[in-house]
C-alpha cells in the first residue's frame, strides 16, 4: 500500500485504522504481540515490528480510542466502546430525520434495490450465494 | 430583446440528457469538475437570462421608468408577447430565489451539524468505529473530517477490503467532495432542468473516490469486490430502507453500458471491473464550449439591455 502523493502521516492513519479494526474484530483485549500476529500476512511474517505496534497502540490510547489494562508486564488493549451505542443511535436518528444531513455524508455504499442486489451478485460472480 | 437571451434558458435542457453518459464515459475527476462547473455556470446564465427578460418589461412600467430616469419614448412599448414572457420569467425568478434560499439554509444547517458531529465523535483519530452490528460506513465533513465505520461493516469485509473502504472515504474528505455535490445541488435548485447533472455529480464523486482507492490499494478488482460485499452486507441488515427498484435494469453480462439504468452501486462495481476510463479531451472541450456559448449569450443580452437603458437615460428630458 504505497501512497505516492500523500505525506507519511496518512500512512500512520491507515496503520491506526488497521490496528483498530483488528481489536474490534477480536472482541476481547489483545496484547501488542497478539495484534502483531493478527496483522501478519498470510505467509505469517510480521508486517510491522513489535515496537511499531506498541507505538501505534500507545498513540491510539493517548487519543482515547483504546483503553488498556496491565496484565503481567504488558498492557492489553481494547477499543473504547461508545456508551452502549449511544453515538450510533444518535447518528442513525439524525440520518433518518433530515434528508439534507444525509446528503452531506459520503456513504460508502448506497441502498440497493432488489434488482441491483442481483446485479452486484452477478458482477462479483456470487451466483445466488450469500456474501461472505 | 434579442434572441440571445433565450439560448441560456435552452442550454441546461441540452446538457441534462448528456450528464449521465458523460459521467459514465469520462475520467471521474474530469467529469466531476466539468459537470459541477457546467451546472453552476448554466444555472447562473439561465438565472441572469430570466432576470433580463423580467427587467426588460419592468423598466417599461411608467413608475419604474421615471424612477430610473429612462425615456419611455426611447424604450418603446413592449409587445404583448414580451409582457407574458416577462411575467413568466419574473415568477420563475421569484420561485428560484425562494427555493435557493431554502436550500442554502437547509444545507448550511446540515453541514454545521456534520461539523459538530465530527468534532464530538469519541477519540481523536480520523476513523471512528461504532459498536453497531448494522453494516454502514461514511465520511463526515468537518475540521478535520471523520470516517465512521460500524463494527458490522468491518466484519463484512476482509482486511484489503477495509483498506479499500478507508481509502475511499479518505478520498472523499481529502477532495472536499461535499463542496462539489453542494454546488451541483445548488445549481439544480436554481434551475430544476439541471437535476440530472446534480445526480451525475453525486455519482462521479463516488467514482472519483473508488478510483483513488484503487490507486491506494493497487487493485481495482479488489475495490470492486469490497464495494459489492459492503453493499450486500448493508442491504442484509437494512431491509426496511429498500428503495424503489431501478426499473428496466438489464444485465447483459459484459460492458458498463448495460448498467446505465441500474443503481449506482452495480454501476460502480462494473466500472471498476472494466478497464480504467480514458481521458477524453474532445468531450471536455464540447461541454466547455456549450457553457461558454451560454455565457456569451447571457452577456450579450445583458449588454443589449444596458445599452438600451443608457440610451433611454440620455434622452430623458
Amino acid at each position: 500500500m504505497v501512497d505516492a502523493d500523500s505525506p507519511p502521516r496518512r500512512g500512520a492513519g491507515q496503520l491506526e485504522a488497521a490496528v483498530l479494526s483488528v481489536l474490534w474484530q477480536a472482541g476481547r483485549p489483545l496484547s501488542p504481540g497478539e495484534v502483531q500476529q493478527t496483522l501478519a500476512g498470510p505467509a505469517g511474517a510480521p508486517e510491522l515490528s513489535y515496537s511499531t505496534v506498541v507505538t501505534i497502540l500507545s498513540r491510539l490510547h493517548a487519543k482515547k480510542a483504546l483503553e488498556r489494562r496491565r496484565e503481567g508486564r504488558a498492557f492489553r488493549y481494547a477499543p473504547v466502546a461508545d456508551e452502549a451505542g449511544l453515538a450510533a443511535r444518535r447518528l442513525a436518528a439524525m440520518l433518518d430525520k433530515a434528508p439534507d444531513r444525509q446528503a452531506v455524508l459520503s456513504r460508502f455504499v448506497a441502498d440497493l434495490s432488489g434488482s441491483d442486489e442481483q446485479l452486484v451478485r452477478d458482477l462479483l460472480g456470487d451466483g445466488g450465494q450469500e456474501a461472505g | 430583446m434579442s434572441l440571445a437571451v433565450y439560448l441560456p434558458l435552452a442550454l441546461p435542457a441540452v446538457l441534462a440528457p448528456l450528464a449521465g453518459p458523460l459521467a459514465a464515459r469520462l475520467d471521474p475527476v474530469h467529469a466531476t469538475w466539468l459537470l459541477t462547473g457546467a451546472a453552476v455556470a448554466l444555472a447562473a446564465c439561465s438565472t441572469l437570462a430570466l432576470g433580463l427578460l423580467a427587467a426588460a418589461a419592468a423598466v417599461r412600467i411608467p413608475l419604474v421608468a421615471s424612477l430610473g430616469h429612462w425615456s419611455l419614448a426611447v424604450l418603446g412599448p413592449d409587445n404583448p408577447a414580451g409582457l407574458a414572457v416577462a411575467l413568466v420569467a419574473g415568477i420563475l425568478l421569484a420561485v428560484a430565489a425562494l427555493t435557493v434560499t431554502g436550500f442554502g439554509i437547509r444545507r448550511y444547517r446540515a453541514l454545521a451539524g456534520a461539523y459538530r458531529e465530527a468534532r464530538c465523535l469519541p477519540g481523536r483519530g480520523q476513523t471512528v468505529v461504532l459498536a453497531d452490528e448494522a453494516a454502514d460506513a461514511y465520511a463526515l465533513p468537518g475540521r478535520p473530517g471523520r470516517i465512521v465505520v460500524t463494527a458490522g461493516m468491518l466484519s463484512a469485509l476482509d482486511r484489503p477490503g477495509r483498506a479499500a473502504l478507508l481509502a475511499h472515504e479518505r478520498a472523499h474528505l481529502a477532495g472536499f467532495h461535499y463542496l462539489f455535490t453542494t454546488a451541483a445541488r445548488l445549481a439544480a435548485t436554481a434551475n430544476p432542468l439541471l437535476r440530472p447533472v446534480d445526480r451525475a455529480v453525486g455519482y462521479t464523486v463516488e467514482r472519483w473516490a473508488d478510483e483513488r482507492a484503487a490507486t491506494v490499494v493497487g487493485d481495482r478488482r479488489l475495490v470492486a469486490h469490497a464495494i459489492g460485499r459492503a453493499a450486500l452486507a448493508a442491504k442484509a441488515n437494512r431491509p426496511r430502507r429498500e428503495v424503489p427498484g431501478a426499473l428496466g435494469a438489464v444485465f447483459s453480462g459484459t460492458g458498463v453500458r448495460a448498467h446505465t439504468r441500474a443503481g449506482p452501486v452495480p454501476r460502480r462495481v462494473a466500472a471498476l471491473l472494466a478497464p480504467p476510463p480514458p481521458r477524453r479531451l474532445v468531450l471536455l472541450v464540447a461541454v466547455a464550449a456549450l457553457v461558454a456559448l451560454a455565457g456569451v449569450c447571457a452577456l450579450l443580452a445583458a449588454n443589449d439591455l444596458q445599452d438600451l437603458l443608457s440610451l433611454a437615460h440620455h434622452h430623458h428630458h
